[in-house]
């Protein structure tokens, strides 16, 4: 029961809440709120991935059910899979093959209680921060979460007690465990930045000065490659890879069960979306202007906020779309050996990098703003051209294909021919 | 009707091998009581696993193995040891039941056997059938006929790109070769009325001639096909992902490529030129202008180039064919092979038993046997007849090139990963109708 002489209150609507029933109160409403958006656009974006890959592909895409738009597929996908029968293979394991799906599906969604995805709402009750739970240790939480979604696969993949779903888990596992350590180093100089792990103040420091994809691009580029992999989208999508594993760790999965990985898969490309949105596009920060991160909040600046928010997830969401009908897919070592030999080496030089020269810069007396920013943005400039050298081997930057690319193939013969005249002579 | 019996005295046996994998005759009969005959333990098929290997079925139901291919793969973590190809699951007989039809009606047969080739298997088909009779074809013909061919190699390569494309993982270039081929396969449609199982050749001529305007919309397809092969070709040739997932795998040395008897791409790839096309023409082919792509090592990514470059190819001959074409019969002026026409048959006395004798017996060639090789889309592709003077050969074999160039997959995969046997396998380019015929 509501006790209501807490909700007639009148507070300073600029405010925060200081009422503890209030504030479970708007709690609930924000996570079914949050929890309904998140599911409609997880549902939408089923569609989304289906349209944009037939406009790459020059197809039509879906166009039956709901109109030219086909914009009730997904809830016809959605009664087919409710409807249709669960298999479950002889020697599975019971318990632990119906607990996989729940466990790849609800990390996904509970990284979302801490991004904020609008600026404060003024209310009778008083301000009501856009965000299920401004954690003061916010970040430190993403990652915490985010590494259990690993769980999932690698015991749905064990579970099913089928060879190329086992294959799949344990792909899955080396790779998700190997890419979040390349994740979670990428991270380290927001923080640096910051000076904080909460989100809202990650944000603020953005809008105060500039952007992060701007003042730490390289660590951007490393996390956007690491969440790719984490989300097990192509180029990187190695345990489930159709071609080699049928569908590697959800192979055995049917009706529901499936739809949850399915659903999974979805939500935690929006989730990395909105998790890029705010560690480095400044969250729901309306660029190019201040006067939506002060105060006084209105409902006009909330719904402006929202909006600039979801349009930069979209943004990324797209881009991971768009990357997944263009490229083909790593191969297992290949993948390992990006994760650990370029990654991982680019994001801790990084943070060296960045640490000193932020002492620097503090040591000469440059504090953060425009200056701060500029030497910051050409710091890397410079990091990402170098990078950008080495990973191009000549293809780009040399028109004619350049010798190095040459020298690559012959390097790659070379490996594999000599791996397979060991190996093959080991048995 | 009474029967007689008879003893026939055979020593059935059949070519296998022996313990330590050499050939020897393996006895068929056993139970004569006579002779003792020691019947070697068949060879496991299942191979003993040491340590921690673990042995993982790919196919014949399985997204990558292009139809029924399975391949028993033991594997040490994600390294293939072992490959043992298993294949029969296709089989349809097409060799036995050629012998119990006439030479026009084998021609449908061919489209089944090598469905991604329908048209070149029929131009081989009715080759055959042409050097048995002794048949001179007519020249419009004879570029029709290359048209065909051309066209069905870049249907057959455009089915092997999007395919393998989709193995390695990228999904665009697929749909986009598929797209193509539809368009080819519109083409084939409006020659032939049917798209997979065209029939288009008979002994002697064709079974249609190209309707109006058809050469325009070749024409126009051929000009829009470099297009998307240019694009294709931007996303894959120099991608750092595609390059590092096919270069140095499944590599065949010149001499090994020869040993193991590939043809067609596999072996062009390995560096050695070797075109049936070039080398053995048929059907003037000695009069195109074109180039044979020829590989350097002989590994996937260069199958994949050696693939791409003999689209353009086909695409410079289809060009020249269109350009010489020449007006005139499509059928040879020869009774003992054509049908009368249909309006004839319909009002003639003569023409309409010659047309009844020609369906329901059939011509009969001389006593003879006869060989063709073309260049199919896999490889060299060749047609065997043996003909005792009936309306039917008293044999029919198909020598596959896809049957050789698989038989070289264990060679090719083991050391290799598991996601390797998927690119190998696809490099290989196999239809398996062709494979167990």
């Amino acid at each position: 029961m509501i006790p209501v002489h807490a909700l007639l209150q009148v507070v300073d609507r600029q405010a925060p809440i200081t009422g503890y029933t209030t504030y479970i109160v708007f709690s609930i409403i924000k996570l079914i709120i949050v929890f309904t958006i998140y599911m409609l656009s997880a549902a939408l974006l089923t569609l989304a991935e289906r349209k944009i890959s037939a406009w790459i592909q020059g197809r039509h895409g879906p166009n039956r059910v709901g109109g030219r738009g086909g914009w009730l597929q997904p809830a016809a996908d959605g009664v087919k899979n409710f409807m249709k029968e669960e298999t479950e293979p002889g020697n599975a394991s019971h318990p632990l093959f119906s607990i996989a799906p729940a466990l790849s599906f609800v990390p996904a969604m509970l990284v979302w209680c801490v991004i904020p995805f609008g600026s404060p709402l003024p209310t009778p009750w008083g301000r009501v921060d856009l965000v299920v739970a401004d954690l003061p240790v916010g970040f430190l939480f993403i990652l915490a979460i985010a590494s259990l979604g690993v769980y999932g696969i690698v015991l749905a993949g064990w579970a099913s007690n089928n060879k190329y779903s086992f294959l799949g888990g344990l792909r899955s596992s080396a790779q998700m465990v190997s890419y979040e350590v390349a994740l979670g180093m990428s991270t380290i100089p927001i923080i640096l930045l910051a000076g904080n792990v909460t989100m809202s103040e990650i944000i603020r420091q953005q809008s105060h000065s500039m952007w992060n994809v701007l003042n730490l691009t390289t660590a951007f580029v490393v996390f956007f490659v690491a969440a790719l992999a984490e989300n097990n989208r192509v180029p990187f999508d190695l345990p489930e890879a159709e071609s080699e594993l049928i569908a590697g760790y959800h192979t055995e999965y049917s009706a529901m069960k499936f739809s949850l990985f399915f659903i999974a898969e979805y939500a935690n490309m929006v989730t990395a979306g909105a998790l890029m949105a705010t560690l480095f596009l400044g969250g729901w920060d309306i660029p190019f202007t201040g006067w939506d991160n002060a105060a006084p909040y209105t409902v006009l600046k909330t719904i402006l906020t929202l909006g600039c928010f979801l349009t930069k997830t979209g943004f990324f969401v797209f881009v991971f779309i768009w990357i997944r009908w263009t490229l083909p897919r790593f191969r297992y070592d290949q993948l390992m050996s990006l994760g650990w030999r370029v990654m991982l080496p680019v994001a801790l030089g990084y943070i060296a990098v960045l640490a000193t020269t932020l002492l620097v810069l503090q040591a000469i007396g440059i504090h953060p703003g425009p200056v701060h920013s500029f030497i910051l943005l050409m710091e890397n400039i410079c990091i990402l051209l170098l990078l950008f050298v080495m990973v191009d081997e000549g293809r780009i930057v040399s028109p004619a294909y350049g010798r190095a690319q040459q020298a690559r193939i012959v390097r790659l013969r070379a490996r594999s021919a000599s791996r397979a005249v060991t190996e093959g002579a080991g048995k | 009707m009474a029967t007689k019996t008879r003893t026939i005295e055979v020593e059935l046996s059949t070519s296998g091998l022996d313990r330590s994998g050499k050939p020897q005759r393996v006895p068929l009969v056993t139970n004569d009581g006579g002779v003792s005959i020691g019947i070697p333990e068949p060879l496991a098929l299942e191979p003993a696993l040491d340590g921690e290997h673990m042995l993982i079925n790919l196919g014949p139901q399985h997204p990558a193995t292009h139809g029924v291919l399975r391949l028993v793969l033991e594997l040490d973590g994600e390294t293939v040891v072992r490959c043992i190809p298993h294949i029969g699951y296709l089989h349809c007989g097409f060799e036995k039941t050629g012998e119990y039809r006439q030479y026009n009606q084998i021609i449908p047969w061919t489209d089944r056997e090598d469905y991604l080739n329908a048209p070149g298997n029929n131009v081989a088909m009715a080759l055959g059938a042409e050097r048995l009779f002794g048949i001179t074809i007519t020249e419009r013909c004879k570029v029709l006929r290359v048209i065909a061919c051309e066209l069905s190699r870049i249907m057959s390569h455009l089915v092997w790109l999007g395919t393998t494309s989709i193995d390695i993982g990228a999904y665009t270039p697929f749909l986009w070769s598929f797209h193509q081929r539809e368009l080819i396969y519109q083409l084939l449609e409006a020659w032939t009325g049917a798209r997979l199982t065209t029939s288009l050749t008979r002994v002697g001529g064709l079974m249609a001639d190209i309707p109006d305007g058809w050469t325009d919309n070749a024409r126009s397809f051929l000009a829009g096909f470099d297009k998307v092969l240019d694009d294709v070709e931007k996303l894959l040739t120099n991608n750092g992902i595609w390059v590092g997932r096919t270069v140095g795998l499944g590599v065949m040395s010149p001499e090994e490529a020869i040993n193991w008897g590939l043809s067609g791409s596999m072996l062009r790839a390995s560096g050695v030129s070797y075109d049936v096309r070039k080398d053995f023409p048929y059907l003037d082919y000695e009069t195109y202008d074109f180039e044979v792509p020829v590989g350097v090592n002989g590994d996937v990514y260069d199958r994949y180039l050696v693939r791409v470059e003999e689209m353009r190819q086909s695409a410079r001959i289809v060009r020249q064919a269109l350009d010489r074409l020449p007006d005139g019969p499509i059928n040879v002026d020869d009774a003992r092979v054509i049908l009368p026409s249909k309006t004839k048959a319909t009002s003639g006395m003569e023409s309409m038993i010659h047309h009844f004798k020609q369906v329901m017996e059939g011509p009969r060639p001389p006593v003879g046997e006869a060989y063709v090789a073309v260049e199919s889309p896999r490889g060299e592709k060749g047609y065997y007849m043996v003909s005792d003077g009936t309306a039917k050969p008293v044999r029919w074999r198909i020598r596959p090139p896809s049957f050789l160039n698989l038989s070289a997959i264990p060679k090719m995969v083991e050391g290799h990963l598991l996601s390797d046997v998927i690119a190998i396998n696809a490099s290989i380019d196999v239809v398996l109708g062709e494979i167990d015929r």
